[in-house]
């Protein structure tokens, strides 16, 4: 589909399927390096989410009609869908959520507060965003269980080495990201997981960040659980899913109550649905499901192998320039990284620095990121980040360096 | 050139975010008001000294952050420095209007201040431009000790 002639990917074409890149801010063309933040959105999945509307709108799982048997179906294969993308065994191993802060929270409320107690130990990173750091702190005042951190090198790369005097048989669960929203830096999850499990520890997967930028596998990478969001590949905001290995997700209770989760109730008792129903209580976010598998379609008619290849370049071009740029400090590791750049610059403070370049048309985040410890370990009240995607173009990173620079010459 | 960014940073705005005033610690400080700004990181450490008759005899501020932060911090203290408690509350208050309250005419009484007018079109930067006039809030209500603000809490107008 978005193929040319010469086997290669016409990158162009790509960016013309995202309206919103028309747009000016500020009197300039838009430069949108907050995809990290959130991605932007494909006419497809626009579209998506309007034929849903137009065509299939009704509740799930509970009508005879038509309709209902339409949308039931239309989210099922949803479910299908992100099964298939993340090598999943089943379908059944797919909770749909909110997105990766929901899932996390799922885990940890409902799996932590039947599984933990005072003692164990679960293990996480010193470069968590807070969405995998606050609900284990919530747990840990709960059960009396323990919080331990990997801690970060310089580099922005985990200190491995001290692996194996952290992951002892107390710990019950690893839980780190994919991708460092602020470092960019890539974690050996499939080598996470492998020493997580020597000593009988669970692994939780923070995907948010990777699971729109590379091919993903839970069965290769050997994770219990894995959570991401849809907004930030391309779908709508307030869908993403949680991975559970089947085993496990049927051991963990229900974690909300309500509609759509039971088998029968009585006024003193119900009986639940198996997993995954038994977590998504409610009227689910159907119309989100949908633009999420389309989202996904969507990605994968380009390819997630050439994605990454795409973003690692312009990640790498991004870094190569940005230290042409006097004062300037790039955290995270020089070799492989993912689809983004922090970075601090001395002649200006993150806030300057995006205000200035907001009025120029270019969109990047100034700030902790939610990544308050990550920061005080550099010693940083914060860093501009620039995050890239696949509509992206090295000819947006030029005019980057161009505007930084201007900024250079306005705040010295 | 782009106006917005000029009113925003202004030659003396940013003189004042290079080179602060009053910036160092104030050894006699009776009352000492940790503040903080979480969602970007800004902190200050405001120091003040009353004399006999209640007024800001002295303050002095250190931290870091943002250039409109800094120079905020750097142009209260300038301009606070000798005030009574009652001129300090009434500059708090039309300073506060100033960054926020887009038809507020600038007062005369706020001086330099007024230069940080052009904050009223940035709504993300009111609480950097805010931070130290929440440190010299907290101060004048208590009078002696420590404490700890963040802009994350409501700002109250007096
Ligand atoms: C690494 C990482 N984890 C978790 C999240 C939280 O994602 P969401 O806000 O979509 O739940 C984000 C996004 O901000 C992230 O970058």
């Amino acid at each position: 589909m978005h193929q040319v002639a010469s086997g290669g990917i016409d990158w162009k074409a790509i960016r013309e399927d995202f309206p919103i890149l028309r747009e000016r801010a500020h009197g300039h063309p838009l430069i949108y390096f907050d995809s990290a933040a959130t991605s932007q959105k494909p006419r497809a999945v626009l579209d998506a989410l309007r034929n849903y509307y137009e065509h299939e709108n009704a509740n799930v799982h509970r009508g005879l009609h038509e309709l209902s048997s339409r949308a039931t179906e239309a989210y099922e294969k949803s479910r299908q869908q992100v099964a298939n993308y993340l090598g999943a065994a089943s379908a059944d191993e797919i909770v749909f959520t909110r997105g990766t802060t929901e899932s996390i929270n799922l885990v940890a409320q409902a799996w932590g507060g039947k599984f933990l107690r005072d003692g164990d130990v679960v293990l996480l990173t010193e470069m968590e965003h807070h969405s995998n750091l606050v609900p284990w702190q919530l747990l840990a005042e709960r059960t009396g269980a323990q919080l331990r951190f990997v801690p970060v090198c310089d580099d922005g790369t985990l200190a491995l080495d001290r692996l194996s005097s952290l992951l002892t048989p107390e710990v019950k669960l690893f839980a780190f990201t994919h991708v460092s929203n602020s470092l960019g830096t890539i974690n050996p999850v499939r080598e996470l997981c492998e020493k997580a499990r020597a000593v009988g520890a669970l692994t939780l997967v923070d995907a948010a960040q990777s699971a729109g930028h590379m091919p993903i596998n839970v069965r290769e990478l050997g994770c219990d659980f894995l959570a991401f969001s849809g907004h930030k590949m391309c779908g709508p905001t307030g869908i993403g899913a949680l991975y559970g290995r089947a085993e496990i997700l049927d051991s963990i209770p229900p974690w909300h109550g309500g509609g759509e989760m039971i088998v029968s109730v009585t006024l003193e008792k119900s009986a639940f649905k198996k997993a995954p129903h038994r977590f998504e209580a409610g009227t689910p976010n159907i119309a989100g499901a949908i633009g999420l598998a389309a989202a996904i379609d969507y990605i994968e008619s380009i390819g997630r192998a050439a994605i990454f290849e795409h973003d690692a370049q312009l990640a790498g071009y991004a870094m190569e320039r940005l230290a042409e740029l006097p004062g300037m400090r790039v955290l995270g590791p020089s070799a492989e990284r993912g689809a983004l750049v922090g970075f601090v610059m001395e002649a200006a403070h993150p806030h300057d620095l995006t205000t200035f370049a907001d009025q120029y048309g270019l969109a990047m985040r100034g700030g902790h990121h939610c990544n308050q410890p990550l920061m005080r370990r550099f010693g940083l009240p914060g860093t501009t980040r620039a995050s890239f995607y696949f509509y992206n173009t090295k000819g947006e990173i030029d005019r980057m360096i161009e505007i930084l620079r201007d900024a250079v010459r306005f705040f010295s | 050139m782009i106006s917005e960014l000029e009113e925003l940073y202004q030659e003396v705005i940013l003189d004042h975010s290079r080179r602060p005033r009053n910036f160092g610690d104030l050894a006699d400080a009776a009352v000492r008001v940790h503040g903080d700004n979480p969602a970007c990181g800004d902190e200050i450490h405001l120091g003040v000294k009353f004399g006999t008759d209640g007024g800001l005899q002295d303050i002095k501020f250190t931290g870091h952050g943002c250039a409109i932060s800094q120079a905020s911090a750097s142009l209260m203290t300038a301009k606070l420095k000798g005030k009574s408690r009652a001129e300090a509350t009434e500059m708090l208050r039309a300073f506060h209007d100033l960054v926020t309250d887009e038809t507020a005419e600038a007062p005369k009484m706020l001086g330099d201040l007024r230069l940080l007018q052009g904050v009223r079109k940035f709504p993300q930067r009111v609480k950097c431009a805010m931070l130290a006039w929440r440190a010299v809030e907290q101060a004048l209500q208590q009078s002696a000790g420590e404490s700890t603000i963040s802009t994350e809490t409501e700002f109250v107008t007096p």
